[in-house]
């Protein structure tokens, strides 16, 4: 193989190609994050509940979606799924209902485990009180699960953002595949993809920044919010 | 008031509620003695349905507890419950401790409820530390304003599951005068205590309670100075 000359100039060159793929990339990973919230708390609930066919419903969701490579379930909806519906989804919606339900798979987890940390006698309190179950949960366990849970939400948040890279397996615009069409023009994959990594730190340490902060701020204590 | 009619608990293989009756009138404070394990608190905790019981009859103000018809959270109302460890709401104020379930329980008004938990925790002498986080108050700050908390329904019967006993010995003092006070109003009481001061001085009716069972049962002076059971005697002979 002939070593070729690295040309630094095509890394400024394809930048603002790459950022108009991180525009989708950070919006795939947030609507992703806020739909893994959404199921997560939802199944976490159910997962705490413990209400028979739902906490089996919710199990095997959990177990499939975290036993199955992500790879695999996205380009299963994206390719796979035509075969069965007759028509084959947006590159964006397929990859947002694989990242949705993959965070709300992980996020439940996350919810669950917060929700289990609470000291029983939290929930015992609030319900001799005259409080439902679901009043108790909302006022009293819930805040309380969600401080402890915000660190490691961060971290899969930072976690998904990365993930999203794979949406290009499905022909999404975002940034990684942007990188490959440009990366086959310029015929300079060194500099195009140090590019994209570099954007992807870019926004990534901020954000670990921001979970080291609220861990610390945490285990400041119980006092106040 | 309260009639508890051959209650029994199991957890699993455990059996720890072997039958047993009581009948709590208005206006009595009941104090409950024995071992540990010998399921004083789970009798306490079945009082109110924290714990289901597994076979028996409680009868509370007419409402029978295990009818599927009744809403157990409206009885909950009725009956004020404070925990050995407190169990304060730490990421809330004393005063939101206090005047939460008064507002989303009972509907009541903002400006009302904590006009109201001000006033209670006035009563059990924290004016001072209406704004303080519980993490901030000491043990026996923390289970005043547990009291006060509970006192907030306006419940005809309070249950306390060993109150004194995660308290350092200086503090126990404040927290039995806050409690002694709340019987002297006619308050009805069931206490899960070692507090043999307590039970003397404001109890009317003291339960010698051992392996699930009543073992015996009457006035404090009966109980303390002339025991009948030799379990009871053995019991007292050490704790005493």
């Amino acid at each position: 193989m002939v070593l070729q000359v690295i040309k630094w100039s095509y890394a400024i060159k394809v930048l603002p190609n790459l950022l108009r793929g991180t525009v989708i990339t950070i919006k795939l990973a947030l609507l992703g994050v806020i739909a893994g919230i959404i199921i997560g708390t939802i199944v976490g609930l159910i997962r705490v509940n413990r209400t028979k066919i739902l906490y089996q419903l919710a199990t095997v969701y959990v177990e499939v979606i975290r036993g199955t490579p992500m790879l695999v379930q996205l380009v299963l909806f994206f390719y796979g799924l035509p075969q069965i519906i007759g028509y084959r989804m947006e590159p964006f919606t397929a990859a947002f209902i694989t990242f949705g339900l993959n965070s709300g798979a992980y996020t439940s987890e996350i919810v669950r485990g917060g929700i289990q940390s609470i000291d029983r006698g939290q929930m015992e309190a609030a319900r001799s009180l005259g409080m439902s179950y679901f009043q108790a949960m909302w006022y009293i366990v819930l805040p309380q699960a969600f401080r402890r849970i915000l660190p490691p939400l961060g971290n899969e948040f930072i976690i998904l953002l990365k993930d999203t890279a794979l949406a290009s397996t499905v022909t999404l615009q975002e940034m990684m595949r942007v990188g490959q069409i440009q990366m086959a023009r310029t015929g300079q994959p060194f500099p195009v993809y140090v590019m994209a990594a570099l954007i992807y730190l870019v926004m990534t340490l901020p954000l670990s920044q921001g979970v080291r902060w609220l861990e610390r701020r945490m285990g400041a204590g119980d006092q106040g919010l | 008031m309260i009639k508890v009619s051959d209650l029994y608990k199991n957890f699993a293989d455990l059996e720890v509620l072997k039958g047993v009756s009581a009948h709590i009138r208005q206006g009595e404070v009941v104090v409950v003695v024995g071992p540990s394990g010998s399921g004083k608190s789970t009798f306490l905790r079945c009082l109110n349905y924290l714990e289901q019981p597994t076979g028996g009859e409680i009868v509370f103000e007419g409402t029978v507890l295990s009818n599927s018809q009744v809403n157990i959270n409206r009885v909950r109302q009725e009956m004020g419950m404070v925990f050995q460890q407190f169990n304060l709401f730490p990421h809330m104020t004393v005063t939101k401790n206090v005047a939460l379930s008064p507002m989303k329980v009972k509907g009541m008004g903002e400006a009302e409820a904590v006009e109201l938990a001000h006033s209670l925790l006035g009563q059990v002498g924290l004016a001072d530390k209406v704004d303080a986080y519980p993490g901030q108050l000491s043990g026996g700050q923390q289970q005043r304003v547990a009291n006060a908390r509970a006192l907030a329904m306006e419940p005809k019967v309070m249950l306390f599951d060993e109150p004194t006993s995660a308290l350092d010995p200086e503090m126990i003092n404040e927290v039995l005068d806050v409690m002694k006070d709340l019987a002297h109003k006619g308050m009805t009481m069931v206490v899960v205590s070692h507090e043999m001061g307590f039970a003397r001085e404001v109890g009317n009716r003291v339960i010698f309670m051992d392996e699930g069972r009543f073992v015996e049962e009457g006035s404090p002076e009966e109980i303390f100075t002339n025991p009948q059971n030799p379990r009871t005697q053995a019991f007292l002979s050490k704790i005493l």
